[in-house]
Formats: structure tokens, sequence, C-alpha cells
């Protein structure tokens, strides 16, 4: 085995165990320090397919970034774990069924069988598709940059994808605001710029009496 | 790496005058005070309307595509876009008096309503697979939250939150298959990768792995059974005025993604998804219409009839042949109008405090309001399909591409369901004409909405005296 594959296999399995430990915590606030785990083994491999600007802005963001944001909602809201664990036992053995099922079938269909490697030159072109097993991609020269060629990409051939996407980000901002944003009436909150623009008529009423005699 | 061509923009057109309308409304609806949220109404409507004059001006006579060639733009696009235009328009009308009604009168919905009707015109004109999914999760995703509008509602949160997880996992699935045909042809353009299914030398069993995804994630967002689940409890957790979008435009959209999904892209499958597709029908017609009659509550019901009209729609996809597909382009259009009437009816029936969700509060209906009566046994006749109405012909034109086919116990299974069908459409007709009022059944709603109900039931009944023009658009589509 290589170096190479060594790291593989090292960062693969602590990934997975990762994962399932995500799952199966009690704690939420182990979970989700678990799915941090999770992201930098991802990273890692990332970083060995030479998707290095991927690598880093999944550390970067996903870690840095939402998984805070995550650990602050679990720990500002109290949340109960045991009621949301009722019913799991009942559905354990379905799910484990289903899970198998598709875990065989992944194998055999995913696995080397069809998506394997051989030791030929990639051919790109009319007959990319003609192939059955996939050569081993060229290791990219030294010069080559991953983020330039992402960016690239970006504004090039993927504009469009890249627009929608823009616009989705855009529909879940207006969608989190409309959802979670509430006015509240019962503060007692002061706003300085209504207090200094009273008038004397809305606070001060003259009323008209009579002389006692 | 291709030269964009700045050229091909004009054919996006409507796309971009729809993206930047809806963000100015979003402004202008910032500055404006709640007396004055109608401005947002007629602002959305005007925008609607020059969106279907910009769209009539495209070519529609040829095949163009932009960016790429990760948009398309063919006669199918064009017709379907026009289609969801119009529905959506009909739907903001209904919408707003029970907005006003229920105190949800917002700018949001109109604006959520643009951006999920901008997802749908993604959707119909892609070419792409990644396209495809950008669209589909662009409408999904302000659906879901159009569903969620009414927070405070218990039971609209749940049917958001459902809607939401079950949407979710329909666009895993989809996913999944979609990164298989990836690892099988090297690209995501739907020709590409159309191509390298036919001459791949992988195993077939591969390629079924993949299909059989996004048969699942398909069929998820139809509401297909055995994948209905949601759709029940989403038309009626929604608010109407939600439900009545939600239920419409977005299933043109949804047998556009079909279209390019199982024949765009795996066209070469067919013989594989025809029996997925068979199974999926019969399911869907067999307890679509069964239990509809169970239903004591209208919008329920009508989820039901849509999981039933589901299995027509699928039917007309599987025959494979040119005429299958326009007959189910056509039944999906048609079913869009019809069921925006239903809701329209449901809408102008409630009031303040009152939802008119229930069958026995449409008793007596004739006596009160017969002219919208009559627009409700319009649509009820339609839907269950009775001549000389729209509903007739659509469901004609699909027993007649499946009998072409030689699918003879197919046709006579959904005749069959139809008959069963037709037993809870005409149970409304009966409550409305025979039996007699129990309370005063009260119209409040303004002229505009049962102006726009008029023409709603109007257009079933011209469509079904003069089912050509309609029909001619969706043969053209795949001549």
């Amino acid at each position: 085995m290589s170096f190479v594959q060594v790291i593989f296999y090292l960062f693969a399995v602590m990934m997975l165990v990762a994962a399932l430990r995500v799952i199966t915590v009690r704690n939420p606030v182990h979970a989700a320090l678990f799915l941090v785990l999770t992201f930098i083994c991802t990273s890692v491999l990332w970083l060995m397919l030479e998707a290095e600007f991927l690598a880093i802005v999944l550390v970067l963001v996903y870690v840095g970034a939402v998984m805070v944001l995550f650990l602050f909602v679990v720990m500002l809201l109290n949340i109960n774990i045991e009621s949301l664990r009722e019913g799991f036992v009942q559905y354990v053995p379905v799910g484990i069924l289903i899970a198998l099922a598709l875990f065989v079938q992944m194998i055999i269909i995913v696995g080397p069988n069809h998506f394997g490697l051989q030791d030929s030159v990639l051919t790109i072109g009319p007959n990319y598709f003609a192939q059955k097993n996939f050569a081993y991609p060229a290791p990219a020269a030294a010069e080559y940059s991953n983020t330039e060629m992402l960016g690239r990409a970006i504004f090039t051939d993927y504009l469009y994808p890249f627009e929608i996407a823009a616009v989705i980000l855009l529909v879940a901002i207006i969608a989190a605001i409309s959802l979670a944003l509430r006015k509240r009436t019962d503060t007692k909150r002061q706003n300085p710029a209504q207090q200094i623009q009273v008038r004397k008529q809305d606070r001060l009423r003259i009323v008209k009496m009579e002389a006692e005699e | 790496m291709n030269g964009f061509d700045s050229n091909e923009l004009i054919l996006l057109i409507p796309e971009i005058f729809v993206l930047a309308t809806a963000c100015l409304i979003l402004v202008i609806d910032l500055f404006l005070s709640e007396q004055h949220r109608n401005v947002t109404f007629y602002l959305t409507q005007l925008s609607l309307f020059f969106t279907f004059l910009l769209t009539l001006e495209l070519p529609s006579d040829t095949v163009l595509y932009a960016f790429n060639s990760s948009f398309i733009l063919d006669t199918m696009a064009i017709v379907l876009k026009c289609a969801v235009y119009v529905v959506t328009a009909g739907a903001f009308c209904y919408a707003r008096p029970y907005l006003k009604q229920i105190d949800l009168h917002k700018g949001e919905f109109y604006v959520l309503g643009l951006f999920a009707m901008l997802g749908m015109m993604v959707l119909i004109s892609a070419n792409h697979l990644l396209v495809l999914y950008l669209g589909l999760e662009l409408m999904s995703l302000s659906l879901y939250t159009l569903v969620a509008l009414n927070r405070d509602s218990a039971q609209s949160t749940e049917a958001a939150m459902k809607y939401f997880v079950l949407g979710a996992i329909a666009s895993g699935m989809l996913l999944y298959g979609i990164s298989i045909l990836y690892g099988i042809s090297g690209s995501l353009d739907i020709p590409l990768v159309a191509d390298s299914v036919t001459h791949s030398l992988f195993d077939r069993i591969v390629l079924l792995f993949a299909l059989s995804f996004i048969v699942v994630g398909v069929a998820f967002k139809l509401g297909a059974v055995p994948f209905h689940m949601w759709v029940p409890d989403v038309y009626q957790g929604a608010p109407t005025a939600v439900t009545v979008f939600v239920g419409s435009a977005p299933k043109i959209a949804a047998f556009a993604m079909a279209m390019r999904l199982l024949v765009g892209t795996l066209g070469d499958l067919h013989a594989e998804w025809q029996g997925m597709l068979i199974v999926l029908a019969v399911l869907s017609l067999g307890l679509g219409n069964v239990v509809a009659i169970a239903q004591s509550n209208i919008k329920r019901m009508l989820a039901y009839s849509t999981i039933g009209h589901i299995g027509f729609i699928l039917m007309g996809v599987l025959s494979g042949t040119a005429a299958g597909f326009s007959a189910a382009m056509f039944y999906s259009i048609v079913y869009a109008l019809m069921t925006l009437g239903a809701f329209g009816v449901v809408i102008l029936m409630s009031r303040a405090g009152f939802e008119a969700e229930n069958l026995d509060d449409y008793k007596g209906l004739n006596e009160k309001h017969p002219w919208f009566a009559f627009m409700m046994l319009v649509f009820m006749f339609s839907l269950a399909g009775v001549p000389p109405l729209v509903g007739f012909h659509a469901k004609l034109a699909v027993l007649r591409a499946v009998l072409e086919v030689d699918l003879v116990w197919l046709a006579i299974v959904a005749v069959l369901f139809s008959v069963v069908g037709a037993f809870y459409y005409l149970r409304i007709i009966k409550l409305m004409y025979f039996d007699s009022a129990e309370s005063e059944l009260l119209i409040d709603k303004p002229l505009d909405m049962k102006v726009a109900l008029s023409l709603n039931g109007l257009l079933v009944l011209g469509l079904g005296i003069m089912p050509g023009v309609l029909m001619g658009w969706c043969f053209s589509a795949f001549a």
C-alpha cells in the first residue's frame, strides 16, 4: 500500500466513524463536534483529489462559520433529545433493512465492478463515454491553479447555474426573515427619535372645567 | 469552453424580467404602508402580464439554446411557461381577498410567488441537469416558505415541515440518480447524457440504478402513489390562498421536469421506465380516487383527486409516443386550470372566521348564488371528465394514446377508477343543487376575484367546446 493509500484509508475510516457518531451520540454538542471532525476528514480527502480550494473553503465556511452557529443554536435552545427519540426503536428494523439493501446495491453497482480504475490513459473526447472503466487521472502540473480553474468554470460554463444559485440564496434570506422576524409590541423599548418628535398636543389635554363655587 | 454570446440573453428576457421585477417589488413593498398593500398586488399582476407579452415575442418555431446549451427554448417551453403565467395570475387574484381576511396580506406572498414561478420557468427550460435541479430547488424553497407563511398556525407549520423534509429526501434521491448519470457520461448536459446512455458500454443495471432514483425523485415531486404522503397534509394544512397556488402551477413544472428527465435524458430506457410508471399510475389512480370518497374536508378531497389526476398524466408520459406526450401536456395544463377554479370557489365561499372547508358548507349554494354554483358545477364536471367540458378531452386524449401502444388493460383500469372518482365530484353538485342551505352563505369577495373566477370557469367551458387551439399547441410541441 502506498503512502497516499494509507492516508486515504486513515481519513476515510475516521470520517465514517465520525459520521456514525453524529447520529448515535446522545449529547447534541458532541454530535456537532463529530460533524466538525467529519468535515475536516472530508476536506483532507478533497486535498488528495487536488481540489485545494474546495478543501480550504469547506474548513473555513463549514467548520469555521456554519458549525459555530450550529453549536450556538444547540447550546441556546434547550432541546429535549429523549422526546425526539420516541419511536426510534420502532422504526429501527425497517431502517436497517432498507439501509442494508441500499448498501449492497451500492457496492455491486457503484463499486469497482463498474466504476473501477484501469492503468490506461484517460481519453477525453467523443469516446469518453464508451469506456467502461476509468483511467487514473493524470496529476495536474505544478503551475496549475485550482482556484483559477474553478473561477473560470463558474463564470463561463456555469454562469447560468451560478446566477440561479444566487437567486436561491436571496429566496432563503427572504424566507428566513419573513418566517422569523417578529415585531414585538409588548417590549418597553424606547425610540429617541419618536420621543423628540413628540408635540404638546399629543400628550397634553386641556379640559375646560366649570369653576367651582 | 465556448465563448459567451450576449445575443443569447434575449432568449432569457422573460426570466430576467421576472427576477428584476421580483426584486423591485420586494423593495417597493418595504416602503408601502399597510393600507397600500394592494399596490404590491397590482404591480405583481402587471409584471406577470408583461412577462406573458415578452414570452409571446420569442420565436417559437425553432429550438434555440443559450448559455452553452444549458438553456433550451422550444415550443413546449413557451406553451408551458405561458400556462404557468396565466395560472399564477389567477392564483394571486384568488389569494388576495383570502389573505386579507386572515390578516396575512403581506408583500412576501407575492414576491415568493414570483420567485417560485421563476423556478418553474428555469425548470421548464432546463437543458442541463444542474440547472434543472437548481430550478426545482428555487421553486420548492419558495413553496415551502409560502406554506409556512401563516406561522402562528400549528397546522400550517406542520404541513410546511412535512413538505420540506419529504421534498429534501426527494431532492436527495434525484441528485443521487443524477450523480450516477454523471459518472456514466462525464457530463451534465442533457443531450450529452442522453447520447452516452444510448452508446454506453456500462451494464444495463447501472443505468437502471440511476433510473430508479430519478423516477423516485420525479414521483415524489408529482405526488404519485406511493410517494404521495405529503400531498393531503400540505393541501389541507396550508392557507387556502397558498394551496390554490401550490396545487396548480407547480404541476405544470413537474410535468416538464418528468419530460426533460425521463424522455429527454433517459429516453433510451423507455421500456424500463414504462413499467415503473405503469405501477405508479395504477396505484395513483386507485388510491387517489378511492380515498377521496372518504374525505369530508374539501381541500383534502381535492388533494386526493390530484393524486388520481397525476395517474392520468403519468399514463400519457409512459405511452412514449408524441401523441402521449402532447396528451399529458394538455392534461397538466387543463388540470392546473380546473384545480385553480375549484380552490377559487373554496376561497370565494370562505369569510373571516369561516373556512368553507367542509363539504356540507356547500349545501344549497344554487339557491343563493346560482352563478357561482354553476361555476363549481363546471369545475367538478370537468374534473370528473364529463363532456363537453375540457377535462373530458384531456382524459380522452390520454386514453387514446395509451390504446395506441396496446395497453388496453391500463385504459380500462383508468376508466373504471374515473367512474369511481366521478362519485365524489357529483356529490358536491348534489349538495349544491339538491340540498337546502343550512347557513346564509354570504359572499364578501371583491369584484376582481368574481370576474377572474367567472373567466376561469368560462375558459374551462370554452376550451371544452373548442379544445383544438390548445391541443394544437400541445401537438406542435412534439411534432
